[in-house]
């Protein structure tokens, strides 16, 4: 499970990535007992690619880039094990502070739902100026003016007379701007952003994708998107992950996971999207529930859902999906899938 | 801002005539002839019964009564009571008191009780936590008066830190009351501020804050706390117009010749005018301090306005 997940053309084109995570294990410790939130998740980013991590909620996917970002709460969450590589070096073993004066220029985050992700009694301006105060002892003034300068380049109007509002005086989409503006405002090199445009409407969620994508054009910075939503994921998206109860059971560059799947789970998540041209037939979700995470099935963590899952006798040796566990492998060419039968159900 | 201030400010004028008239009439509903108390077992010639009654017109009915004393009040005159003694002396006299002893309560009461609220709030199941927790519990479970004498037994008589009673030693002789007074809601404020930190150190900003790198001491005490301080202040504010008016436990135990021990020993006596001109003052108190706390609402959380 030491491989990352970096396409050749990625590769080879900009080197060594710049956020390496290495078989992350994450897990809560509640009184009711131990869930297991993150089960060994290993990717890489490069610089000025997107990442985008697809799944659904609770699959560990918020937990897993809470981890990166070292703002898990902990207790109740713990890394256990695995290793975030930032330029190399292995950020879990830092010190504190030097965990905490990274978090901005080194890598920033953009928060799903931006009301209640901003502080409610100060100004936007202050809380993006605040980035520069911090890290960089600007004074007030300077502060400000770079905080203006954040609002003009990631659209707000009137930055100049609306840098002193506060959170509540703006729209949705605006308080996302000013979240994206103050993630923005050290130049980070790796943006992570967790559901950016879920609480938006449909309208606002594509101009702030733009907006993501524009700037991630501008500043070559690693995106790492969290999503449940394959258009967003489609739209923006170099590499995907597909994570199933604290796991990857996908990855490869987006056009190829989304038209060939290699992983039941997967295929099961494309047929699930409505699509114009079956207007009129059912939906087709996949049945079932995701697992309890404190109760991951034994084998594969997705066999009790599977249309195609092989136990006992039906099962090949050593890939019997309710025994044994699926290691993430390549099965084709810059593809990893964590299926057991992905040759036999998707080809080679 | 300006206007709504001007708005509250007119609208105490019917609120203190309202209060001032209902306690002119409990005093006067009171059983009892406050002239034939006051004279004891010697009784007084019925002229000069007469005559006293005359003078403090309680012969009168209540409106009549009324009527007079606001006359009086809206040409400065609070009255005098059965001794002679004009009501503004009384109160002038005894306020500086009251408003030393209510300010040192409140000292005590931010300073410790917010402390002890956050050091519990910040590690919710801690060590800490628990200590302030069990130790706000016994408090509040203590009567005042309880509190007042081991607080005089122990830092008066045996430790002579301060003074047992009276106000023969200037500021140190506040402390010891004021700690008692303050002790009640010094336990509330420290439960408030507790669970109220905990809350929103649970809120979606606390995390944005911490990824955006800053000091662990900013996260709690800058983005958290100005949160956190909403229901605190509230509380606070009414606190502090309570203590002006109530530390008639307080003021006896410790021998303080404050508002409390007069309003009290004056509905002792049925002594009208004294009665509804401090307990005036008390309900003015409750209008200012509640209109106070109005326009730090909107200081501390801006979604507050008052327009």
């Amino acid at each position: 499970m030491s491989e990352t997940l970096t396409t050749p053309q990625f590769a080879g084109s900009v080197g060594v990535p710049v956020l390496e995570v290495d078989d992350l294990h994450v897990e809560f410790r509640t009184t009711y007992g131990t869930v297991s939130a993150v089960n060994g998740i290993t990717y890489s980013v490069n610089k000025g690619e997107t990442l985008a991590i697809l799944g659904e909620s609770g699959s560990g996917k918020s937990v897993s880039v809470q981890a990166v970002m070292g703002i898990l709460d902990t207790p109740p969450g713990f890394i256990t094990s695995g290793s975030i590589r930032f330029h190399g070096e292995d950020i879990l073993k830092m010190s504190s502070h030097k965990q905490r004066i990274l978090r901005g220029p080194g890598i920033a985050m953009v928060f799903q739902d931006a009301l209640s992700s901003l502080n409610p009694v100060f100004s936007v301006g202050h809380q993006i100026g605040e980035m520069h105060r911090a890290h960089q002892g600007a004074s007030r003034r300077e502060a400000k003016a770079k905080a203006i300068e954040l609002m003009e380049r990631v659209g707000i109007p009137a930055a100049r007379e609306r840098v002193n509002d506060y959170p509540h005086q703006f729209s949705g989409g605006m308080r996302q701007r000013v979240m994206i503006a103050m993630a923005l405002a050290l130049d980070p090199e790796i943006l992570i952003a967790d559901e950016p445009t879920t609480a938006l409407d449909v309208t606002v969620q594509a101009q702030i994708m733009e907006l993501l994508s524009d700037l991630q054009a501008d500043t070559g910075m690693g995106l790492i998107l969290i999503t449940h939503d394959l258009g967003v994921v489609n739209e923006v998206a170099d590499r995907v992950a597909v994570m199933y109860a604290g796991k990857i059971v996908e990855s490869g560059t987006i056009d190829e996971v989304f038209t060939s799947p290699t992983h039941p789970y997967t295929a099961g998540l494309m047929s699930s999207v409505p699509q114009a041209e079956s207007k009129g037939t059912r939906l087709n979700p996949i049945t079932g529930q995701p697992p309890n995470l404190a109760a991951i099935p034994a084998g594969c963590s997705f066999h009790p859902r599977c249309p195609h899952a092989r136990v006992g006798s039906a099962a090949a040796p050593g890939r019997d999906c309710a025994v044994e566990v699926p290691d993430l492998r390549e099965v084709r060419p810059g593809r990893k899938s964590g299926c057991h039968y992905s040759e036999e159900l998707y080809g080679e | 801002m300006a206007r709504y201030i001007a708005r509250r400010a007119l609208m105490t004028i019917p609120v203190l005539i309202g209060a001032s008239f209902l306690i002119f009439w409990m005093v006067y509903a009171l059983p009892g002839d406050p002239v034939r108390a006051l004279a004891g077992d010697r009784p007084l010639t019925p002229a000069a019964l007469a005559a006293i009654r005359d003078e403090y017109n309680l012969d009168d009915p209540l409106l009549i009564q009324y009527g007079k004393y606001m006359l009086g009040l809206l040409q400065g005159d609070l009255g005098t009571d059965f001794a002679g003694r004009p009501v503004i002396d009384t109160i002038t006299q005894r306020l500086p008191t009251t408003v030393r002893l209510a300010l040192t309560a409140i000292v005590f009461e931010i300073i410790i009780g917010l402390t002890a609220g956050v050091l519990a709030g910040v590690r919710r199941g801690s060590y800490m936590d628990n200590l302030v927790l069990v130790s706000t519990t016994v408090v509040v479970s203590i009567p005042v008066f309880v509190l007042g004498f081991v607080a005089q037994y122990a830092f008066g008589l045996r430790l002579g830190w301060f003074p047992i009673a009276g106000l023969s030693d200037g500021f140190r002789s506040y402390i010891l009351p004021g700690l008692v007074l303050a002790s009640l809601s010094l336990a509330y404020v420290a439960r408030l501020t507790r669970t109220s930190l905990a809350e929103n150190l649970r809120q979606d900003y606390v995390r944005t804050a911490r990824a955006k790198g800053l000091k662990p001491s900013v996260v709690v005490g800058k983005h958290t706390m100005r949160n956190s301080m909403i229901p605190v202040v509230t509380f606070i504010g009414a606190d502090l117009a309570n203590l002006m008016a109530g530390a008639i436990v307080t003021e006896t135990v410790f021998n303080l010749p404050g508002l409390g021990r007069a309003v009290f020993d004056s509905v002792l006596r049925q002594e009208g005018f004294v009665v509804v001109g401090i307990v005036t003052i008390f309900v003015f108190f409750y209008i200012l301090f509640n209109l106070v706390v109005d326009i730090l609402y909107a200081v501390i959380d801006p979604r507050i306005r008052y327009d």
